[in-house]
């Protein structure tokens, strides 16, 4: 059990961070569509460059191994564009409609919100349903 | 204590969120991802007469991410109930003038509009139609905003790329079309 606490410990930060940025407010998701603050490019652009910077320097670490003793490895995503550009598509429409991505979902269910479990369930309906129809999507 | 309570600026937030991609990698060789978590919920709970392949794998091998996620939760119940901001969300003052102009009211404390959130048929029904796109969508997409933007983008890969503009591209489409006639024709 005591194997999980970290990432325990790393979600606490995470949705600590979506609550306290208001990245979870469907108000500054509509704020960042129209383009009339720079808040949520500021998140999106600062969290993408520290990340950038972080796997560059893990990268060249000459002692580079996880906390188990394996040497890291940056995982890679399948190669293709048209399940990826589709997906986002769909997804990017519903989430422009409630203002909220998976993460948000889960620091706002935290948060009491019966609305956003209404969403987390929705989301998993929606989940299933392309499992069972994966086979007859272009990908 | 006061910036417990207090709303945290894009500087302090975004980085905060960036660290995530190399500490889930030092934590235990993961890719930071929040959606493969619905996945892994319907894993758990697909019953035995409906057997889709796509659920069927050993979802105790993700164990990690699901208390991930349930750490996100606590967080936000930290966040959001303990060290709860007095004030509504600031927004620019284009934005306050679009919101009234679509018929909302400004933000009076909640990060989530009652307009579309408090308990109605309507809402709950609008919710749970919006999630199943968004279930849908980041599957089929293998990732959402912290899987694609954040952790794929971070790491150069080329159809987190894709993902990340057709995301925009959809949330752009439904915010500037849909969302301003929601509540008034």
């Amino acid at each position: 059990m005591t194997r999980y606490l970290p990432y325990l410990f790393a979600g606490v930060i995470f949705g600590f961070v979506l609550i306290k940025s208001e990245a979870a407010s469907w108000y500054r998701i509509q704020e960042m569509f129209h383009f009339q603050n720079f808040h949520m490019f500021g998140i999106m652009i600062s969290a993408i460059l520290t990340g950038f910077t972080s796997i560059q320097i893990v990268k060249r670490l000459a002692h580079k191994q996880a906390l188990d003793g394996q040497p890291i490895k940056i995982p890679e995503k399948a190669p293709g564009h048209k399940s990826y550009i589709l997906g986002g598509l769909i997804f990017g429409f519903g989430w422009g409609l409630i203002g909220l991505c998976p993460g948000p979902v889960f620091a706002l269910v935290g948060t009491g919100s019966l609305g956003a479990l209404v969403v987390l369930a929705g989301a998993l309906h929606g989940t299933w349903l392309y499992g069972a129809l994966k086979q007859h999507l272009p990908h | 204590m006061d910036w417990l309570y207090q709303p945290w600026p894009w500087y302090v937030a975004g980085p905060i969120i960036g660290l995530m991609v190399p500490l889930m990698l030092f934590i235990g060789n993961r890719s930071f991802g929040i959606s493969n978590n619905l996945r892994h919920l319907c894993a758990i709970t697909q019953p035995d007469k409906v057997d889709v392949d796509f659920f069927r794998y050993n979802w105790k091998e993700h164990t990690w991410s699901l208390v991930f996620v349930i750490g996100t939760a606590l967080g936000g119940y930290l966040a959001g109930v303990v060290f709860a901001n007095p004030n509504p969300v600031q927004l620019s003052k284009a934005a306050q003038e679009m919101l009234l102009s679509w018929g909302f009211l400004l933000p009076s404390g909640g990060l989530v509009p009652d307009e579309l959130f408090h308990t109605s048929v309507r809402n709950f029904t609008f919710l749970f139609a919006c999630g199943v796109l968004v279930g849908f969508g980041t599957r089929y997409a293998g990732g959402c905003t912290s899987g694609h933007a954040i952790t794929g983008l971070s790491t150069m890969q080329l159809p987190s790329l894709f993902a990340v503009l057709g995301i925009f591209a959809g949330g752009l489409i439904a915010s500037w079309f849909l969302v301003p006639h929601m509540l008034i024709g």
